[in-house]
């Protein structure tokens, strides 16, 4: 049996949404480099829906597919979507991670919420 | 192009090995402890296997104790030490940071047990130094416990010097030498060793043989209980298939080391060079004194699992110490023994070569590294702040 599914690999092969906002509206970076992940998630949002979505990792083929999974789900959605995104989503969407890695997708969700945080530390008036 | 740059994981069997096993497996299957002829044939197979094996070591047959594989014969080796040591009240073992877990888990046991462990830092390059050792062997000291060649770093530690130091000292010493029989020259005479491990399938020997020197007088406390086989020092009926196949694998190694050395080593050299020209790139380990086959770089801002997966999609099969393919939190001990920080620890890559690796297959590892190094700095925040000197390379 393989590590992971396909749809890890091809999102770890070809990761989706990768890169850099420089004027994102929010940005969320979750994980350190001793346990080896993190992710850096950056948002432009645009009348309530999340309009372009880019991301950053440095961790194992799972972190990596577990963020451009999550970008992927919350790309052109509403904020209040993006905001209920769970870690089981993104790992369903990735037709599973491994036990030990599920933390992954954990981390995925977490960079969303942070930047969402961001977005509206940055924009009260969104609230 | 397919390549196996993880032979110090395992490696594949021999042909001769394969050839020499077989009909001990099919025709000659008897049970060495049975008294009729097919008995008394894989009898004789397993006595001649110990004989050719404790010649390629400067042993004695009878020094011989065949196990499971390299951890049992640290297991047993350690286990015994200590039993001998604490007749003599006497409980205290040196060892070193970068040990393999089948020695660092065996003496964590031991302390549990009331045993005292001093284990000695390495050197940046990865070496023990036997002064570190002379002045850690106390009055209560029983055992020094050092490898003899590192299975992630390679390097080649001054067995001989800290062998001349136990023997002064009246202490035993045990190397675990799993990385290092069949690979570079080795005679327990001249290592003057106590006990000392090894492991078959990292010679071309079949998985599930290992075996433990123990030199005439060193009484070995066995670990599994049951018939009277290795002497009463290990039951259970002996892998004679494997046994025999070990014995042709190691002859074989032995006879074809010095051209298999010096070949790997120019090879080895050239991986070397050409990985170091990628930036912030870092050989772990010493340059010199170092396996023939062992190449292992720190690559900052980027994670080891996902260089072995990319590695892996263009037909290269590595290993690495990051976390995650340790299946533990903390990247491996043995490069962050050597001074590397977590983060940087977590991008390493360990190629080790097989003897039939090819310049060409160097030159095609260097590029594809490079390649997917590049890629995955790409997309990297660590290394997006390195490069924007919001925080400082190490390397």
């Amino acid at each position: 049996m393989a590590l992971y599914s396909e749809k890890v690999m091809d999102h770890f092969r070809n990761p989706r949404n990768v890169g850099v906002i420089e004027d994102a509206d929010g940005v969320g970076e979750v994980g350190n480099e001793k346990c080896g992940d993190i992710m850096k998630i950056y948002l432009k949002i645009e009348n309530g829906i999340v309009e372009d979505v880019k991301f950053e990792t440095f961790g194992c083929a799972s972190a990596v597919a577990s963020s451009s999974m999550a970008t992927e789900l919350i790309k052109g959605k509403p904020v209040s979507e993006a905001l209920s995104l769970t870690n089981k989503a993104v790992a369903e969407a990735l037709d599973g991670l491994p036990a030990y890695k599920m933390h992954c997708s954990v981390l995925a969700e977490e960079a969303i919420k942070n930047a969402l945080e961001d977005y509206y530390k940055k924009h009260p008036e969104a609230k | 192009m397919y390549i196996y740059a993880d032979n110090a994981a395992t490696t594949r069997m021999s042909r001769a090995a394969v050839e020499a096993m077989t009909p001990y497996l099919t025709e000659w299957y008897g049970n060495p402890s049975s008294l009729y002829s097919l008995g008394q044939r894989a009898k004789e197979a397993l006595e001649d296997a110990r004989e050719r094996i404790a010649r390629m070591i400067g042993a004695e047959p009878r020094e011989i104790f065949f196990t499971s594989g390299g951890s049992e014969a640290d297991n047993q080796a350690i286990r015994s030490a200590a039993a001998i040591g604490a007749k003599k009240g006497k409980r205290h073992i040196v060892s070193d940071a970068i040990e393999h877990h089948a020695v660092l888990h065996t003496l964590k046991k031991l302390e549990q047990e009331g045993f005292e462990v001093t284990l000695l830092p390495v050197t940046p390059a990865g070496i023990v130094l036997s002064s570190d050792v002379e002045a850690a062997i106390r009055e209560d000291t029983c055992l020094v416990t050092v490898m003899a060649a590192n299975n992630e770093i390679g390097t080649i530690q001054p067995i001989k010097e800290i062998g001349e130091i136990c023997r002064r000292r009246g202490v035993l010493f045990h190397t675990d030498a799993v990385q290092a029989v069949g690979h570079i020259p080795l005679s327990v005479g001249e290592i003057g060793c106590d006990l000392l491990s090894a492991s078959a399938h990292k010679f071309h020997g079949p998985k599930g043989v290992g075996f433990l020197y123990a030199k005439r007088g060193v009484n070995l406390e066995p670990l599994i209980e049951g018939g009277a086989q290795e002497r009463n020092k290990r039951a259970g009926t002996e892998n004679v298939a494997g046994i025999v196949a070990t014995a042709t694998a190691l002859e074989e190694a032995v006879a074809r080391m010095p051209e298999t050395a010096k070949r790997l080593v120019a090879l080895r050299d050239r991986l070397i060079a050409g990985l170091s020209k990628i930036p912030h790139a870092a050989l772990n380990g010493d340059p010199a004194r170092r396996l023939p086959s062992n190449v292992n770089f720190c690559f900052e801002g980027i994670e080891g699992e996902s260089i072995l997966l990319l590695l892996d999609d263009r037909g290269i099969a590595a290993s690495s110490g990051s976390a995650c393919t340790s299946g533990s939190l903390d990247p491996s001990h043995v490069l962050l023994a050597i001074g590397r920080p977590h983060g940087v620890a977590h991008g390493s890559l360990r190629l080790s070569l097989g003897e039939d690796a090819t310049e060409e297959q160097v030159d095609y590892m260097i590029g594809v590294v490079s390649e997917v190094v590049t890629h995955l700095r790409g997309f990297s925040p660590v290394w997006r702040d390195l490069v924007a000197g919001k925080t400082k390379f190490v390397l």
